[in-house]
């Protein structure tokens, strides 16, 4: 009895150790946030606590100045909200014609999606901006959206959940006279509403998050997303730093209180890639 | 007649699976072909091409630059498998042990990194390792009497920072993937080896490796992908894609220099296909060693 409490005390100290390791520099960013921004040029980012130094001037800076912080915001918002809706209709349509048939090509097509899974997008750079540039998609949401509508990671994972449904659905909807595509539309989409949840959370966390290639593609700063905008206040003529901190800081929050509330989804869609079912 | 065609059994798949086609044609298909076409190619964005075969690759060969590139990466690479696989494993099964107190705390303390975007992890990283003296890793090292460090000018000292960059966004990722791979394997096997009278550590040798093998290969997949792709982070962490003498250059870095900050798109085109074939080679060999082309259906 004494040897598993020595243990679990241990174990619990080493957890804690590293677990305030990780939280270290959100800790760093939050007081930052609250300091003034020569403090920040001067010292660097760290972990004084100064309640003399702390203020609200950033975040004062970041609501009422002149810039285009909550453009940024609310064009992340509204490019994640369109490319989750259609990346989740287009994959689960797809999911679905994977699980549900048996199809001549089928399993030539499900190695392409097992290989888009391998082949580093980054590749794909130069001829996906040429051809972008070419068709006159420079500067749209649509170049960033329609590479990514067909996510293979999406797909597989619909796909492994799908296949936890039972077939007799399907067989019954055949009898009872409804179409193919009605047996998908009122029969398969209700049941996959929790995969739909996991997947939304997922590919909305990545589509909030992604820089390169929208970066590439967005030359017009009214149209420049959160990450893109944060970055260009890095320039070689001298970095916003007061404003980048506080600005990094309050694009964390959504996504927080997204995790801390769908904790479960974030998870499932994480890791549904992992386990061969 | 078309409807009913469409609405036939035989066809209603095709039909299902469509976009995946189109997608995979238009964003995939062609541009892989018209990279490799690209790379064959002296080509400008606004002018005109000229073929000129091999010289592309032939220039790579002796490209001292794109050398360092794939240097970097390939250290990046192994250094992440060798810090980002057996650490989240063996956290994965600590935390999973019955002995464990506050773990869905830990679980989600540790998945928090993950959710920032590169763009502010990266900043957030080059201001913890910046060169002043009150900048938060020389600090640390002050207590210890060790002088600041300017991390971002070395190699070593600069590939420490991205290292400890992709540790701490991607550990808690890789230990919920090890977690829920570990939530497959039955209690019963361990109560069986209790009773022969196995040992923790062979428990974890005999049973948990050998049954985590999906979950690991899945893991090494997606590290290799990551390692050898990785980009952003070091554009962040050097304030753009220029670090001294290169020690932050990677082979998408340089891909994006030559392409994009260059437009020299046939010579980045020829990067890419290395790239390409870096990735394949590496990742079909792990696959057939770990024997995955056998068993999979």
């Amino acid at each position: 009895m004494r040897r598993e409490t020595v243990i679990k005390v241990l174990l619990f100290l080493l957890f804690a150790v590293l677990c305030f390791l990780i939280l270290v520099p959100f800790y760093a960013v939050t007081i930052a946030s609250f300091k003034p921004g020569e403090d920040l040029i001067r010292y660097g980012l760290n972990l004084k606590f100064d309640l003399s130094v702390i203020n609200f001037d950033n975040f004062a800076y970041l609501f009422t100045g002149d810039h285009s912080y909550f453009m940024w915001f609310f064009n992340s918002l509204l490019l994640t909200v369109v490319q989750v809706a259609l990346t989740l209709i287009v994959s689960a349509t797809v999911a679905y014609g994977f699980a549900a048939y048996d199809f001549v090509g089928k399993n030539l097509l499900f190695v392409c999606v097992l290989l888009i899974m391998m082949v580093p997008f980054e590749i794909l750079l130069l001829p996906l901006y040429t051809l972008t540039y070419n068709i006159g998609l420079m500067n749209s949401y649509s170049a960033i959206v329609l590479p990514g509508i067909a996510s293979a990671a999406t797909i597989f994972f619909f796909r492994q959940y799908l296949r936890g449904v039972p077939k007799e659905i399907i067989a019954a909807g055949r009898v009872d006279g409804a179409s193919e595509y009605g047996i998908y539309m009122r029969l398969i989409l209700p049941v996959m509403k929790p995969s739909f949840a996991a997947m939304a959370i997922l590919n909305g966390m990545n589509s909030w998050n992604n820089f390169l290639w929208p970066f590439m593609v967005l030359s017009d700063a009214n149209k420049y997303t959160l990450p893109i905008g944060l970055k260009t206040l890095l320039t070689p003529y001298g970095n916003n730093y007061d404003l980048l901190i506080v600005g990094s800081f309050f694009s964390i929050i959504p996504i927080f209180i997204l995790f801390v509330a769908f904790q479960k989804y974030f998870i499932d869609g994480m890791t549904a890639g992992a386990v061969k079912g | 007649m078309i409807k009913k065609f469409l609405y036939s059994q035989k066809v209603a798949p095709y039909v299902f699976v469509l976009p995946f086609i189109l997608v995979f044609l238009v964003f995939w298909v062609y541009p892989l072909g018209s990279s490799l076409g690209m790379s064959f190619q002296k080509i400008q964005l606004g002018q005109e091409a000229s073929w000129i075969g091999l010289d592309n690759y032939e220039k790579l060969s002796g490209d001292g630059v794109f050398l360092k590139a794939v240097t970097n990466s390939a250290i990046y690479m192994v250094l992440t498998l060798l810090i980002l696989i057996p650490f989240p494993m063996l956290f994965a099964v600590l935390i999973n042990s019955k002995l464990m107190w506050g773990r869905e705390f830990f679980k989600s303390s540790f998945f928090f990194p993950a959710l920032t975007s590169v763009v502010v992890a990266g900043t957030i990283f080059r201001l913890m390792f910046g060169e002043m003296e009150g900048s938060l890793i020389n600090s640390i090292l002050g207590w210890f009497g060790i002088d600041p460090v300017k991390f971002l000018k070395g190699q070593v000292t600069g590939f420490i920072a991205l290292l400890a960059l992709a540790t701490w966004r991607w550990t808690g990722v890789n230990m919920l993937y090890f977690l829920s791979g570990l939530k497959n394997i039955p209690d019963e096997y361990y109560e069986a080896a209790s009773i022969d009278g196995a040992s923790s550590f062979q428990k974890f040798t005999k049973i948990t490796m050998p049954l985590l093998k999906p979950t690991t290969i899945y893991v090494l997949t997606i590290s290799i992908y990551a390692g050898l792709a990785m980009f952003i982070e070091s554009m962040m962490l050097w304030n753009g894609n220029n670090s001294p003498k290169n020690i932050g250059l990677t082979i998408v870095g340089y891909l994006y220099r030559q392409g994009i900050e260059k437009n020299n798109l046939g010579y980045a085109a020829a990067v890419g296909i290395v790239l390409l074939a870096i990735t394949m080679i590496i990742n079909l060999t792990q696959l057939k060693l770990s024997g995955m082309f056998k068993k999979e259906d």
